[in-house]
Formats: C-alpha cells, sequence, structure tokens
C-alpha cells in the first residue's frame, strides 16, 4: 500500500494541520509517512499545501509531481493540482468558491460541501476535519480510531474535550461523500 | 523513557537528539528554514533536566564565538543557522579548525547567492567542503536525507569531532529540515562530568588542577616554522580521517549502466526517479555520498569502470559534480542536472534529465 496525497487551500484553512493529522493517524498505523509542508511567506494568506505519503514499505521521495489524491479548497489550487492526479486517482473539492469546476474524466471528482457543513456545525474550525472524513470515505488509507489516537496524541490535554466533536466533523464528511 | 518512535520535522530531530547525546550547550540566531531547532530547545527547556545552555545570541557571529569559547573547554557544543547566517560565522569555524576543537555545526541551507530566499538548496556545498573560512582546513561534513539520519548525525557528528578534534558541520537543506517522518529517538546519554572531561580532553582550557603545564587554545602562531609544523598536523589529521570516516550508501548499483550521484533529500528525489526509470528498462543506480568530506571518491572511481555515464543532482549550478569528475578522472562522462535559488526538481524532471543522457550516451 502506497498512497500519495496533496492537500492544498488558503493559509489558514488548516491545509496544514489535517496533513499533520493524517500523518500521525499513520504514525498510529504503523505505516512509513513523510509530511512535507510548503513553507514560507505563502502561509500567511496566500496558498499553502502539505504532500503526505503513506506507505507500508520506505518512501524515497518525499517530493512528488504526480498524486493519487488531491484535496483541493480553493480556486488556485485546483488549477495547480487537477492535472496532478494520476489517471484514476481521486480529486476531492470543495465547491465553495469555485468558478471554474474540474473537467478531467479520467479520475474520480468529488465535491464536499464543506464549508456549508462546517457552517451547520456552527464551528468553522471542523472545516479541515469534514474533509479529511470525506478523504477517508474515499481512500480508507487509515482508520477513523487512528485519526481519532493521533490527535489524543498530539492535542495539548487542555484541548482534549474537542476531540469528540472533532469526531462528529470526521463522520460528517463521510456522510457528504 | 528509552528509545521510542516519534513524528517530527529534522529540525525539531536535532533538538531532541542534542539534549539526548549529552550536549552542553547550543548557541544560535534564528534563521528560517531551521528556526526550529532554537524553538524546539527552548521549548525542551533542557537546563532544566540535563543542564543543558541554550542560549540565543545576539547574532550569528557572537553564537560561533561562543561556541569556540565553549569547545575551548572541552565541553560539547554546537550551533545551527541556515545559509548566510553559517557565512557569517565562517571566520569563528576557521579558528575552531585552526585550534583543534570539537565541534557541531548545523547548516539548513537555503537558496542563494546573498540573502536570497527561504526555500531548499544545497548551493553551500562548495563553501562546507573547501574550506569556507580563510586557511588550509577541512570540516567533517555529513549529509542527512533523513528525519532519522538527522538524529543520527547528531551523535555521530559529535563523536567524530572528538575523535579528530576537528569540527563537524551537518549540512542539510530545506527539505529535511521542515519535512516530518517517523524517527526514533536514541536513548538519553548523561552529560560528562567535569572529570570525564579532563579525561577525555587534556587539552582544555578547563583550570589548571594538578597539571605542570596550562592549557593554551589559540590558532595565533607568529613563528611560521612553528605555523607550518601546525599545518602538517592539521593535514596529517586530515589523512587519517579521509582513511577512516568515508561514509556512503548505493542503491541498484549492482547492474547498474548509468550512475547518479546525489546527496541530502536530492538523493531521495533521484531515486523515485529510479523507480520509474527501471520500470522503462533504464538500468540505473545511484551512489548517495554521506559524508561530503571525506568525499567517496575511490567508491565513485570504483563505479566509473562498469558505466557508460554519470549525472550529478544538485540544488545548485553544479559543485559536487567536480569531485565526481575529479574520482572519474576522464573515464566516462559526467554531467549535471540542478535547479536553482528555492526550486526544487520533482522526480518527473530529473526522470526527463536522466532520459536525455540515456540517448545522447
Amino acid at each position: 500500500m502506497k498512497e500519495e496525497i496533496v492537500i492544498a487551500g488558503f493559509g489558514g484553512q488548516g491545509v496544514l494541520s489535517m496533513g499533520k493529522i493524517l500523518a500521525y493517524a499513520g504514525l498510529m498505523d504503523n505505516l512509513e509517512v513523510t509530511w512535507m509542508p510548503s513553507y514560507g511567506p505563502e502561509q500567511r494568506g496566500g496558498t499553502a499545501n502539505v504532500t503526505v505519503i503513506l506507505s507500508d514499505s520506505p518512501i524515497s521521495s518525499p517530493v512528488l509531481d504526480m498524486f493519487d489524491t488531491a484535496v483541493v479548497l480553493n480556486q488556485q489550487s485546483l488549477d495547480k493540482f487537477e492535472s496532478k492526479v494520476k489517471p484514476g486517482g481521486t480529486l476531492i473539492y470543495d465547491p465553495y468558491g469555485i468558478h471554474h469546476k474540474p473537467t478531467r474524466t479520467d479520475i474520480n471528482i468529488v465535491p464536499v460541501d464543506a464549508m456549508e457543513a462546517s457552517l451547520q456545525m456552527k464551528n468553522s474550525k471542523t472545516y479541515n476535519m469534514i474533509l479529511l472524513g470525506a478523504l477517508l470515505k474515499c481512500r480508507p488509507v487509515v482508520g477513523n480510531d487512528a485519526v481519532i489516537r493521533g490527535l489524543r496524541k498530539t492535542l495539548p490535554e487542555r484541548h482534549h474535550h474537542l476531540i469528540p466533536l472533532n469526531e462528529e466533523a470526521l463522520r460528517k464528511g463521510m456522510e457528504l461523500v | 523513557m528509552e528509545e521510542e518512535v516519534r513524528l517530527m520535522k529534522g529540525n525539531e530531530a536535532i533538538a531532541h537528539a542534542a539534549i539526548r547525546y549529552g550536549c552542553d550547550g547550543y548557541f544560535g540566531y534564528p534563521i528560517t528554514p531551521q528556526s526550529e531547532v532554537l524553538e524546539t530547545l527552548a521549548e525542551l527547556m533542557p537546563w532544566d533536566t540535563t543542564g543543558m545552555v541554550v542560549l540565543q545570541a545576539e547574532s550569528e557571529v557572537a553564537a560561533i564565538n561562543m561556541v569556540y569559547g565553549g569547545a575551548a573547554t572541552g565541553k560539547a557544543v554546537m550551533t545551527s543557522s541556515s545559509s548566510p547566517g553559517v557565512s557569517l560565522k565562517q571566520e569563528g569555524i576557521s579558528y575552531l579548525a585552526a585550534s583543534e576543537l570539537p565541534a557541531l555545526i548545523v547548516n539548513v541551507m537555503r537558496g542563494g547567492p546573498g540573502l536570497g530566499t527561504i526555500q531548499p538548496s544545497q548551493a553551500d556545498y562548495f563553501q562546507a567542503t573547501k574550506g569556507g573560512g580563510h586557511g588550509d582546513y577541512r570540516l567533517i561534513v555529513l549529509a542527512p536525507a533523513t528525519v532519522q539520519e538527522m538524529t543520527d548525525f547528531v551523535g555521530l557528528g559529535f563523536d567524530l569531532a572528538f575523535k579528530y578534534r576537528n569540527p563537524a558541520m551537518i549540512l542539510a537543506d530545506g527539505i529535511v529540515g521542515q519535512m516530518m517522518e517517523k524517527v526514533v529517538l536514541p536513548p538519553f546519554r548523561p552529560r560528562r562530568t567535569e572529570e570525564e572531561i579532563r579525561q577525555q580532553c587534556p587539552w582544555a582550557a578547563c583550570g589548571r588542577g594538578k597539571r605542570d603545564h596550562r592549557n593554551v587554545i589559540t590558532s595565533l602562531e607568529l613563528d611560521s616554522a612553528k605555523m607550518e609544523v601546525n599545518n602538517l598536523r592539521f593535514q596529517e589529521t586530515y589523512r587519517r580521517i579521509e582513511e577512516n570516516e568515508v561514509r556512503f550508501q548505493e542503491y541498484f548499483t549492482d547492474d547498474a549502466e548509468y550512475l547518479m550521484v546525489a546527496f541530502g533529500s536530492v538523493a531521495r528525489i533521484c531515486l523515485k526517479a529510479i523507480e520509474d526509470a527501471r520500470a522503462r528498462g533504464i538500468k540505473v543506480g545511484l551512489l548517495r555520498p554521506i559524508t561530503l568530506w571525506p568525499f567517496p571518491t575511490k567508491e565513485i572511481a570504483r563505479l566509473s569502470e562498469k558505466v557508460r555515464s554519470i549525472l550529478t543532482v544538485e540544488l545548485n549550478a553544479g559543485q559536487m559534480i567536480e569531485d565526481v569528475r575529479l574520482a572519474v578522472d576522464g573515464r566516462v562522462p559526467v554531467s549535471h542536472f540542478g535547479r536553482m535559488g528555492g526550486i526544487v526538481p520533482n522526480p518527473g524532471e530529473v526522470l526527463e534529465a536522466l532520459e536525455k543522457l540515456t540517448v545522447n550516451k
């Protein structure tokens, strides 16, 4: 098993955190993991992206040009990464703010109304967990329990009361697919 | 807690490894893309546990001179920075080498020249391996490709530095500094006691005690005859290092018709390209120098006798290629592929460069 994933959007949407949670879940499931962020000024207001690779064998390059799965959260990222999904791969996107929809026919295109769902949950911070739920429904590379165990391990104790909310967001994302 | 598997950035791993190694002091000044080294040390507060000193100096120049002072007393001390900051440290590094002092310097390279960019680069290869500062001296240069190696090379760097009384450098890049990977942290090793330091470092300036002479640490020697003797001794040390400490890793070289040479995280991008090339029937292998100095000259010379041509891939305009060409000595063509200014080539681009090579011979 090897899954090469890119997550891309605006800085502040939780792109890097979503990748981190996925990477920690991989760690919990004893997979090999790399998490390679874009770093620098683009994190503040501009675009941000992260490459996460999960594999049951050692990982060579942490830098990739083609991906099994792309999760894109804005138009710029969609324009940039649609062509970089391998044929037969998966493109997950939030239609919120998207003017030009993806057009490829050789990949699975999955729209997920995560922005709307997070507003319904009355907590915009659930946004990236909803998308992570959608990702794991399409590509069950790690178990939900691994995600929660990863959260428990990485979140400081004082934030542990937020774990049930995150679990709910994860389930919500799965239902939206 | 002994060995444990964690997920962390290369820069964070350096900080954890330093504490666990029993490092006595870290002196640094923040600069992207290595600021997490100092940040993580500040967060871990080792001064409360192992007694390790962590100090944010007023500048890179101050930091390296604090390292000079600490090293002179036999302490295991280190600094870290990124390219422009490491340029500022060069005078101090030359003094450390001339005073035959062990120390660890970490450079998480970013694109230059000048203030350049904060994105990854390998353009400080010349600076690290050919001197950087003034005078005939060498650094032991280790090039990590994984977060695990970022961890392990802290211990290895210190061990080699003390073994040869010579500064060692970890020459990393923004990729391996910023990426997170699984890492097994080494067990905690207590810091050496004052008595242990006196035994291990009879040369250290840590108080005369019962010694019949004073230890003086200096790089100054105005008597040229004596200064030449010093230089001959340095060179003798460098020959011993060259003989004993060459480290490298070979991948798919058994049946290779083409050879790639790359170090650090770029070697991993090459490996991915090699997987794809082999799927297309191109028999290509990789040699990854782990020590950039001493350089794996003999091993590259040996491989050059069985391949058609060699491609070096670097995040610069072609620096290591000079050492590869010296090793190959004209036996086969050696060409370069690289990107500069913080651009990282993806595996597809490397594969393209490789395919050109196989067509052109």
